[in-house]
């Protein structure tokens, strides 16, 4: 075990964590705080494992973080040895690109995250502002990854994935979960959308509840003409 | 009788009893009306409506009111007396949909493999054996008994794959109430149940509860299982066309499979049981 996870599966920072050591293939201990509804992870007990009363939680024998953009960084550099997930110190530009979409998952976690739990456990928000926020932050990242697209870049920050791609995925694609006729479904965003695609494509993706696998198809679902054609 | 009418006569659920995290005065609604839950310094509560009093009791760790000035009386669930079960609200989830949506897809089994994958279901076990659905004429409920269907994880419990046996009962029209198989015991089995706050005909806030035999899983666990699987639920019925729950039998095409949603909505039809429903084929249009 490389680490503990202090969890909550509906979390989509929890989720974020959860997906990359999955991709990475990275064994953990995962402990289940209960978010809702007795909001365990500020009890007294939580707290004293981390202060900062948020999940997720990662625990090593020599360090607490309370951040996922850390705990991103950190799984990377010590688990990744394709240096793909954070660029290699000799590209700052790309370090930087990183950064700076790392730092735009935490506006998705302002807005469509706090839309979403006040749609599933009505946590009170402004709930007007931070809809048009939402619906701001989802055009931002439509018109980017339009841009990228003309370049051939199928990721936030160029041709392959990096962590920037993991920590803004989870709300983007929750962004359903707020419910329809706020202008946050999927279906305005095709750049978004393709983007969605790459990401459930990598190897070891995994699902949360709001965030389905692309259906695959079974051996006995493929027509054997198409499976003949597919070989010729 | 119309729905409404009808449906001021049942009790529905609205908070969970003594959740410190209440505040002393917490706004919700039923039946599309507003109301207001007080807790006093003592612990106990009261709801107020538009400066009217609406009656409260506490039953299975919720709070429950109802507009009724003469309710019917809340349906009994006899395991809620066993004192060695662990009893598990499990919070509340809004939905946009019918309430009696909520209910139906808590009754289908036939979705568990492609909504639930790899824990209530997984391909290519997607049959539907034959099962046995009927009223209970004395309760006036609908049964539906001899439910079996190969589950990875049926609970929290479980370690490895089941065959897992489910009886159904829907003792009232926003209520529905499950008996499974317990992974670790014989003798006895699991209940879990979906109580639904109408909010209107087209919004619900869902309770769901547990009252296992389960001395292993933490509760945070236990109440995480419940939430995911809802959770994976939610996403599906919100996007159901059309939102109301289709009465009329020209609307849509049930299978063998659906027998139990079948037997729900003509016992609704037959109880006037329509808040939330949608009566008329022409109605589809508006969706």
């Amino acid at each position: 075990m490389e680490f503990t996870l202090y969890d909550y599966a509906l979390s989509g920072n929890c989720y974020k964590i959860r997906l990359f050591a999955s991709i990475l293939g990275v064994d953990y201990e995962k402990i289940s705080v209960e978010f809702h509804p007795s909001a365990d992870h500020k009890s007294e007990a939580m707290l004293q494992v981390s202060p900062a009363g948020t999940l997720p939680i990662l625990k090593t024998d020599e360090m607490v973080l309370s951040e996922t953009q850390a705990m991103l960084f950190w799984m990377a550099k010590k688990f990744d040895r394709s240096g793909m997930w954070w660029p290699k110190d000799d590209n700052p530009v790309a370090q930087a690109f990183v950064l700076q979409w790392l730092g735009f998952s935490g506006d998705l976690t302002a807005t469509i995250g706090q839309a979403r739990l006040n749609s599933l456990f009505q946590t009170p928000i402004d709930k007007d502002k931070i809809i048009k926020a939402s619906v701001v932050a989802l055009r931002r990242l439509e018109a980017h990854l339009t841009e990228q697209s003309f370049e051939q870049k199928k990721f936030l920050a160029g041709v392959s994935p990096t962590i920037a791609d993991l920590a803004c995925f989870p709300y983007v694609a929750l962004s359903g979960d707020v419910g329809a006729g706020f202008g946050l479904e999927h279906d305005n965003y095709p750049a978004i959308r393709n983007w969605i695609y790459e990401i459930k494509s990598l190897p070891g993706f995994i699902a949360m509840p709001g965030i389905f696998e692309m259906h695959q198809l079974k051996d006995h679902e493929i027509d054997p003409a198409e499976r003949f054609r597919a070989k010729g | 009788m119309n729905p409404i009418e009808r449906a001021k006569q049942d009790w529905y659920p609205i908070a969970i009893v003594n959740d410190p995290r209440r505040p002393k005065f917490y706004a919700t609604r039923v039946l599309g009306r507003d109301i207001v839950l007080e807790t006093k310094m003592d612990g106990s509560v009261s709801v107020l409506s538009d400066g009217e009093h609406w009656k409260t009791i506490e039953a299975y760790d919720h709070i429950w009111t109802t507009p009724s000035e003469n309710p019917r009386p809340l349906f009994s669930i006899p395991e809620a007396s066993e004192r060695d079960r662990r009893f598990v609200p499990c919070g509340v989830v809004h939905v946009r949909c019918s309430p009696l949506r909520a209910v139906e897809n808590f009754l289908d089994i036939a979705h568990f493999p492609f909504v639930h994958t790899d824990i209530l279901g997984s391909e290519p076990h997607t049959e539907v054996v034959p099962y046995k659905v009927d009223i209970d004429e004395t309760k006036d409920e609908v049964i539906a008994t001899q439910v079996k269907f190969f589950q990875p994880q049926a609970a929290k419990s479980a370690n490895e794959g089941i065959v897992t046996e489910y009886t159904y009962r829907v003792p009232s029209p926003m209520n529905a109430i499950l008996y499974k198989t317990c992974p670790t015991r014989d003798d006895v089995q699991d209940v879990i149940t979906l109580f639904v706050q109408p909010l209107d005909e087209d919004n619900c806030a869902v309770w769901p509860w547990m009252a296992l035999y389960d001395e292993e899983s933490s509760m945070a666990d236990m109440v995480e299982f419940q939430q995911l699987i809802f959770l994976q639920d939610r996403n599906i019925l919100e996007n159901q066309i059309p939102k109301r729950l289709p009465i009329d039998p020209k609307m849509e095409i049930p299978t063998r499979a659906d027998l139990t949603s079948v037997a729900y909505r003509r016992w609704l039809k037959k109880n006037g049981a329509l808040y939330g429903a949608l009566t008329h084929a022409v109605d589809q249009r508006a969706g």
